[in-house]
């Protein structure tokens, strides 16, 4: 953790102004992805390509258009809403949904697949466009990113090795050894975070992975006690480990999960909000939910 | 018998299924893409920085000293102290957040982020071998009326390079590794693609496939630096 406090304030000092869409019209010439050329490297501005060419801050859609691709950040470790299919490309029913968004806007779907922990900071720096990688709203994120129309509803749920009596309540899960992905919902529920969760654990030894995946390979070979980790994925990795994983079916949590854009990129979000909205009401996120359990 | 069926089947799932096969060979050339330009860039900022390092020292013992190159050997002094001071996934990541910071691509970042990375450590391994060459060269070469560039290209390099070159592939090969590093800022090398089958099937054996090509490169690398060795000991009377 203290490498990554470091990370974050040495990046605070060298991107001081880094800022995604609107918000700093002061700043007159400066592209949306480059306002924080204060204190870049000259070097840098012949580096972008065609996300250079001139737009006026907070027109995400005509910078996206004018690139003719919108870059989506995610990490595919987490099915089904993303992970990578056997040529390695990411799938799943958010790159689905992410398609749909670039087809709406008549450009390419480019897809980055980096760690979870990575994606607000790669989303500020203006790696991609927008992230969709099962990505809960809550309060903190929306201090950092702007939030689509929430698409699916999930939950916490606790994982143990088959056999295992632990209860999935914060008493019993208080003090035991939980593994998690690093930076999730999950994550922070485990560290009883008050702040981001309604958590009563306490001093939980928590395993951080990066991904969902390798957490649970975690508790199926007796590294740690339980798991806690968002409903769908929690269903698919217990289904493809039967023989040693169990799904408790309490419900820590409640949340939701959306998109996430840069301030001020209204423009940007209200194209993702048609989209989505679209594909919610015709059935389509149950039916690629379904889908891709399936796979 | 039980556990023959085990293995086979887990390198079936981790190789031939789906052609995965294709995956560790994609992410093999990404691993080697980023090694081969950090190998480039680091030896040419290595060798730039001994000289100037090694310049300003002799140049300090002839008692004049120009200020540009007094400069220069603080500039190579700040940027060693700094890069063999932090850890390399860090600047890597400032790297690719601030510099590179509008390229999604990490692949640039990487290859810089190693090369700088690379280039210090380098840099006193070659200055390590002008300085191992006996000053009766430098002289020798100096009053049979070369320049002091031309000694330094013609007479002291190529007599430090065959000294350094143990400690030169030691870097390169601590280098080749150090770029699975590079998944950090979402470069599909070889470890990144090799965890992303592990999570698909659910099993490690990726890890055991990926950790063989890795030694067969040293391996391959080790073989290459004996044959350089070996003509070069051709020439060597020593």
């Amino acid at each position: 953790m203290k490498k990554i406090a470091f990370l974050l304030a040495a990046l605070m000092l060298l991107t001081a102004g880094l800022a995604g869409c609107g918000g700093n019209s002061d700043v007159g010439a400066d592209t949306p992805d480059n306002s924080q050329s204060d204190v870049q490297d000259p070097a840098d501005s012949g580096e972008a390509g065609p996300e250079d060419a001139a737009a006026p801050a907070g027109d995400a859609v005509a910078r996206i258009k004018d690139a003719g691709k919108i870059v989506m950040l995610t990490n595919a470790q987490f099915p089904p809403f993303e992970y990578t299919d056997d040529a390695g490309a990411p799938v799943g029913v958010d790159p689905d949904l992410a398609q749909a968004i670039a087809d709406e806007l008549g450009v390419e779907l480019e897809i980055i697949d980096m760690d979870f922990d990575g994606l607000v900071d790669a989303l500020k720096a203006g790696k991609g466009d927008f992230i969709a990688a099962g990505f809960t709203v809550s309060e903190e994120r929306l201090k950092e990113v702007d939030f689509s129309t929430e698409y699916v509803t999930s939950a916490q749920m606790v994982v143990i090795p088959k056999g295992s009596d632990l209860a999935a309540d914060d008493a019993a899960l208080s003090g035991k050894t939980i593994s998690v992905q690093e930076g999730t919902t999950g994550d922070f529920y485990a560290s009883g975070d008050q702040d981001m969760t309604a958590s009563q654990i306490a001093d939980a030894n928590v395993l951080r992975f990066k991904s969902g995946i390798e957490a649970g390979m975690a508790v199926a070979s007796g590294k740690a006690d339980a798991m806690i980790i968002d409903e769908l994925p929690a269903t698919k990795i217990v289904e493809s480990q039967s023989d040693a994983l169990e799904l408790l079916p309490t419900k820590l949590t409640d949340e939701q999960y959306a998109f996430a854009v840069n301030k001020g990129c209204e423009d940007l979000l209200e194209v993702i909000n048609k989209v989505l909205t679209e594909k919610i009401d015709d059935g389509t996120v149950d039916s690629l939910v379904n889908q891709h359990m399936g796979v | 018998m039980q556990w023959l069926n085990k293995v086979t089947a887990s390198l079936y799932a981790a190789l031939i299924e789906g052609e995965r096969w294709k995956l560790y060979l994609r992410g093999l050339g990404k691993t080697l893409e980023i090694s081969a330009g950090a190998v480039v860039l680091g030896i040419l900022i290595g060798v730039i920085v001994a000289i100037i390092k090694v310049s300003a020292v002799q140049k300090k013992m002839g008692g004049h000293c120009g200020v540009l190159l007094r400069a220069g050997e603080w500039l190579c002094d700040v940027y060693l102290t700094v890069i063999r001071g932090t850890p390399v996934m860090l600047q890597l990541m400032i790297i690719y957040f601030s510099v590179f910071a509008s390229m999604s691509d990490g692949t640039l970042a990487a290859i810089v982020g190693f090369g700088i990375n690379s280039g210090a450590y380098v840099a006193e391994i070659v200055r390590s071998g002008i300085q191992s060459i006996n000053r009766g060269q430098t002289e020798a070469g100096r009053s049979l009326g070369l320049s002091a560039g031309m000694t330094m290209r013609f007479i002291i390099l190529p007599q430090a390079f065959r000294n350094i070159l143990p400690a030169l592939f030691n870097e390169f090969i601590t280098l080749l590794k150090e770029t699975s590093v590079a998944s950090v800022i979402a470069v599909p090398d070889m470890v990144k693609n090799a965890t992303n089958i592990k999570t698909k099937i659910y099993n490690i054996a990726p890890l055991y496939v990926t950790a063989l090509i890795y030694l067969v490169l040293v391996v391959g690398l080790t073989v290459v630096q004996r044959k350089i060795e070996g003509r070069l000991r051709e020439s060597d009377r020593r």
